[in-house]
């Protein structure tokens, strides 16, 4: 087997466990998050490839880690039906109408329909009071309404991951993972002649 | 006489091209080149198994070719 020089994207797991940590201490660093919804995007749109999910993905990475370095993964297949397309596409789906949700609230703190609301929703379901990590800026309500939001997202989407990574393989969330079928759905409009049937 | 050669196959339809393969493969012989789906190169492939193992959508599997012998197929 070859010794294989590790390269500086393989440490972006680093990262991806600072961004969940740090949005305990100060919701604002969940904009940065934003840069894992932009770059695939680019990326597929750009080059048509998966390079982000191949190499840059610190989310992958991270459960990579979790599953196989720490053993916390059962390393069992993945139910069929959800590697199924209508599964993945659907969950796509749920999750960009869930995301257009968080953006209409932010709407309504942006033209003051409702105030500022501190909680992060946790699997789209349960409201946890999330105040400990605002401590009031100069920045407009809207912002942090969409930095309370879209941390829920995040954080979420971590926890299905977790969940996926302990009882399936550990990067089952790449499965299903939003992005990965966006992404790849980029990439089979870009490349249709290497789609094999 | 026959020669039975391992590689791994990719069922291209259901492979969601996020790349986990890659890393684990000791031959650099399996690529995800156009975001689609991970292709094998069946030239370095050697058939470990380490991909299928890997693999989180199960879309991998580890298939045996048997050949003849290069040394037969010149006898011919």
């Amino acid at each position: 087997m070859k010794n294989k020089k590790k390269r500086w994207y393989e440490y972006l797991w680093i990262i991806s466990a600072a961004y969940l940590v740090l949005g305990f201490f100060n919701i604002l660093f969940a904009w940065i998050g934003l840069i894992c919804f932009v770059v695939p995007l680019l990326i597929s749109i750009g080059k048509g490839n998966k390079a982000y999910c191949n190499r840059y993905c610190g989310r992958g990475q991270l459960f990579d880690l979790l599953g196989n370095k720490l053993g916390l993964s059962r390393k069992k297949d993945i139910p069929a039906f959800i590697r199924s397309s209508w599964f993945r596409y659907g969950f796509l789906l749920f999750f960009l109408t869930m995301f257009g949700n968080m953006l209409f609230t932010t709407y309504l703190v942006f033209s003051e329909v409702h105030g500022l609301r501190e909680i992060v929703k946790i699997l789209w379901t349960f409201k946890v009071p999330w105040s400990f990590a605002y401590h009031g800026t100069a920045i407009a309500p809207w912002m942090v309404q969409f930095a309370f939001g879209f941390y829920s997202v995040m954080l979420t989407s971590t926890i299905l991951g977790l969940i996926t990574m302990i009882l399936y393989k550990p990067r089952s969330w790449c499965v299903y993972c939003p992005m990965g079928t966006m992404t790849q759905g980029i990439c089979k409009l870009k490349n249709p002649c290497k789609i094999n049937k | 006489m026959t020669v039975r050669r391992r590689f791994a196959s990719v069922n291209e339809a259901q492979c969601v091209a996020c790349g986990s393969c890659i890393k684990v493969c000791p031959k650099e012989a399996i690529h995800v080149p156009n975001g689609v789906s991970a292709i094998v190169d069946l030239l370095k492939c050697v058939g470990c198994g380490l991909c299928a193992k890997e693999c989180p959508a199960s879309v991998i599997e580890i298939k045996v070719h048997q050949e003849e012998s290069m040394k037969e197929q010149v006898k011919g």
